[in-house]
């Protein structure tokens, strides 16, 4: 392994690492907050109690997040020290601004999180609010910087060098507004169905339990809002990537001719040697309409570009197959749940919708994982596209493969030691059994 | 004199002075669960940890805001410390992954004795560990032998910190974060006894603190002729020394008076000036010898940005802050 592929493989696995507790840093707050938001309105203490629960669940994944973020936010001077040297200026301000959004988050968790006897029930909320939305602040402040590597504006180019930088400019790059809003929305959709999924496992198990029924409304509510919405985010991106990025597209879709009238493929495996994507379904001209809103408009392949500009293609669009694969299978549960729970005006609990929501549960975060492929790999060999390659910005420093194999068994180690202590957290969850309506309804499973 | 450069790496400044002070603390806190001993040792590390608690990760932020306003507004400055002390950094890192993760695991989990004490055991030994790093990341910076061009630094990734000067302000880094927090801890403490434990622990610890800054400044001669001649030669130099001695032994005497309170003050006030004396020597240095706040920062426009960026922030953090120790160090509530 060469220092080259060590560093991108330690930045590949601590962006992997981060990005699980970074979610759930955006999305675990909005969720104990709309329970302890039930308490304060109903006085119901199973909200109460979901509101600790998952507040003790935060403090353990917030402070994964927080030493994670910390190693990233070294590992750019670590592993990159070029591109921070030539980028810092043009894209430091959206990583300062995080850094206020992160001390507000810190902040104002410690007050919710010890301060339940210290402040009143309205602070205490307002407290949470603070956290859940300088969380997605955060967020949305790091994915502009990393839209800015995407589609760089706000400086010009003088023999190598940036001139006339314009940090604002940077920030509202073209892809800054499309990949802000699908990371948060898979954010949502990707933890509240993560928990949904634990607690309609659970359900399964112990039918009548209000705990887990209030908790599974919640988390699926905000799981499905989340992945309803995402397809159209998605479809955004997409049309930002026809105008910006063409190269990524065509890689993504295995497109290596230049075509009018481009068909849409769903699987397949690309073959960078033939140039040809096989056994892939076509649908005829389904990537022109999506991409340009035209059906006959032209899609650039692979082909127009050099070689040595491609990204692996066969990665790219494997990566993305399977991202659209998990988000789709989500809405389709999401807009069933949707379906069910307006036509019957209460929580969908039948058996099947919860075996389903339990199976798409884990899948929110394969896609970020593998959105995050499509992002990353396909925008190579740019670290900035079309400015910087990677190969250029990575440090001198030699011997790289120690620091990632460490760095590796360290996060191996501690994502085993967060789901051992979450697993221990779910077995002890409360049973509840006092709502004599729900009693009587149960009565015919 | 004072250009939005300055301005900012005064920001910087304080940014570093605050993680000190209570990030610094929270270390300090650390160690002293590692020395807990005696009767009332686990009356000792129940304090530590409600005093920790609330307020680590907040007080953990200053670093991250220093490393990003670093890059952000003297980017080759970051680059050839990145570079430079490659390997010192990614230790620290896994000193503050394992620090923060094992307390809260502590925290958290409700487990068998057992797997808690071993969780306390990593927290208190990466609080042990990580300060001195840090020490020892800032102790090279001041050595003036960090190479701008990195060609330099290639044949060796150990020459400019494996060196005593480096090391000796990395223990004094440790001892004067144990110091602050055995101080912070007398004013937290419930009972009398367990503030007496403190009191002691801070006492030995001031003792440490001054032998560290001794060994420091005759080991600065030849490590780190720049901070020594700052020190010594400025027009600064015998008001900051003088006013940093009144605080020293204003601390001292405190404690032994049992004024814990004022303790505290003069603690922090010593602290404070040691950074911005440390940074007073470095100016206009950033990375000696060759990146200084001029020739490194970014241009103009950055600058200006970041600097309103700060006012704004500032404006949401300081108010915040407030609240937050108020709430947790004001006294106890119900």
């Amino acid at each position: 392994m060469d220092d080259l592929l060590a560093a991108r493989s330690q930045m590949a696995m601590s962006l992997a690492f981060h990005i699980i507790f970074a979610v759930a840093g955006v999305t675990t707050p909005l969720l104990m907050c709309v329970a302890e938001w039930r308490w304060l309105r109903t006085r119901d203490e199973t909200y109460l109690t979901l509101a600790k629960r998952w507040a003790k669940g935060t403090a353990i994944l917030f402070a994964v997040g927080a030493v994670s973020g910390t190693v990233l936010s070294f590992e750019l001077g670590l592993l990159w020290p070029q591109f921070m040297r030539w980028a810092g200026a043009i894209i430091g301000m959206p990583f300062s601004l995080e850094g206020f959004a992160f001390f507000t988050e810190a902040i104002f968790l410690g007050i919710y999180l010890y301060g339940w006897n210290r402040v009143s029930p309205r602070a205490h909320l307002a407290a949470g609010a603070i956290v859940a939305l300088s969380g997605a602040a955060s967020a949305i402040f790091v994915v502009i910087a990393n839209a800015w590597m995407n589609t760089p504006t706000g400086f010009q180019l003088m023999e190598g060098e940036p001139v006339n930088i314009d940090p604002i400019a940077a920030m509202m790059n073209p892809a800054a507004l499309g990949q802000t809003i699908h990371m948060l929305l898979a954010a949502y959709a990707a933890v509240g169905f993560a928990v949904a999924g634990i607690h309609a496992f659970l359900l399964l198990r112990d039918r009548r339990n209000i705990f887990h029924r209030h908790a599974l409304a919640i988390a699926l509510a905000v799981g499905a809002s989340g992945a309803i919405l995402q397809p159209m985010s998605g479809d955004l991106l997409g049309q930002m990537l026809a105008r910006y990025q063409p190269v990524k597209l065509a890689a993504m879709e295995g497109q290596f001719k230049t075509e009018q009238g481009a068909p849409l493929r769903i699987g397949g495996m690309p073959d960078e040697k033939s140039a040809t994507t096989p056994h892939a379904i076509e649908i005829p001209r389904g990537l022109s309409l999506l991409a340009f809103r035209d059906p006959n408009a032209v899609v650039k392949g692979l082909e127009d570009f050099p070689r040595d500009v491609w990204p692996p293609v066969a990665i790219v669009h494997v990566a993305f197959q399977v991202m659209v694969a998990a988000g789709s299978a989500m809405a389709l549960v999401a807009l069933l749940g949707a379906y069910l729970a307006l036509r019957r005006r209460s929580l969908p609990d039948s058996r099947w919708f919860l075996r389903a929501v339990a199976a798409v549960s884990p899948l929110g975060f394969i896609a970020i994982e593998a959105g995050w492929t499509v992002t990353e790999v396909g925008r190579q060999p740019w670290i900035i596209q079309g400015v910087m390659r990677t190969a250029q910005a990575v440090t001198p420093m030699t011997g790289l493969k120690i620091p990632f194999v460490t760095f590796t068994l360290i996060y191996i180690f501690l994502a085993a030691v967060v789901v051992w202590l979450l697993i221990r957290q779910v077995a002890e969850s409360p049973r509840v059994y006092t709502e004599p309506a729900q009693e009587a309804e149960y009565a015919f499973d | 004199m004072l250009s939005i450069d300055v301005l900012i790496a005064g920001a910087m400044m304080v940014s570093l002075t605050f993680y000190a002070l209570l990030g610094g603390a929270d270390f300090g806190g650390g160690v002293w669960d590692l020395f807990a001993s005696g009767p009332r040792k686990r009356a000792q590390r129940e304090l530590i940890a409600e005093a920790i608690g609330p307020v680590w990760e907040a007080n953990h932020v200053w670093l991250i805001l220093f490393v990003v306003l670093l890059f952000t507004a003297f980017p080759p400055a970051f680059a050839a410390i990145a570079i430079a002390l490659h390997i010192p950094l990614t230790l620290m890192l896994i000193g503050i992954v394992f620090r923060g993760s094992a307390f809260t695991f502590r925290s958290y989990d409700r487990g068998t004795d057992d797997v808690q004490r071993r969780w306390g055991r990593v927290f208190s030994m990466t609080s042990l560990i990580t300060p001195v790093l840090l020490g020892v990341i800032v102790g090279t910076i001041s050595s003036g032998r960090i190479p701008s061009k990195y060609e330099d630094v290639i044949p060796t990734f150990v020459t400019p910190w494996l060196a005593p000067f480096p090391f000796a302000v990395g223990f004094f880094a440790l001892a004067l974060f144990a110091f602050l927090a055995a101080v912070y801890l007398t004013v937290e403490a419930g009972d009398e006894a367990l503030r007496e434990d403190f009191r002691l622990r801070a006492l030995a610890s001031a003792v440490s603190v001054g032998v560290m800054a001794l060994a420091v400044f005759l080991l600065s001669e030849n490590g780190a002729p720049m901070i020594r001649h700052g020190l010594t030669r400025s027009w600064w130099t015998w008001p900051l020394q003088i006013s940093t001695a009144v605080f020293a032994v204003g601390a001292i005497y405190a404690l032994w008076a049992r004024q814990f309170l004022r303790a505290r003050f003069c603690a922090a006030a010593q602290a404070t000036l040691i950074l911005w004396g440390w940074g007073a020597a470095h100016y206009p240095y950033l990375v000696a010898p060759d990146l200084t706040i001029y020739n490194s920062a970014a241009p103009a426009i950055t600058l200006r940005l970041v600097w309103w960026a700060l006012l704004a922030g500032s404006a949401l953090l300081f108010p915040s802050l407030y609240y937050l120790f108020r709430v947790f160090k004001g006294g106890r509530a119900t």
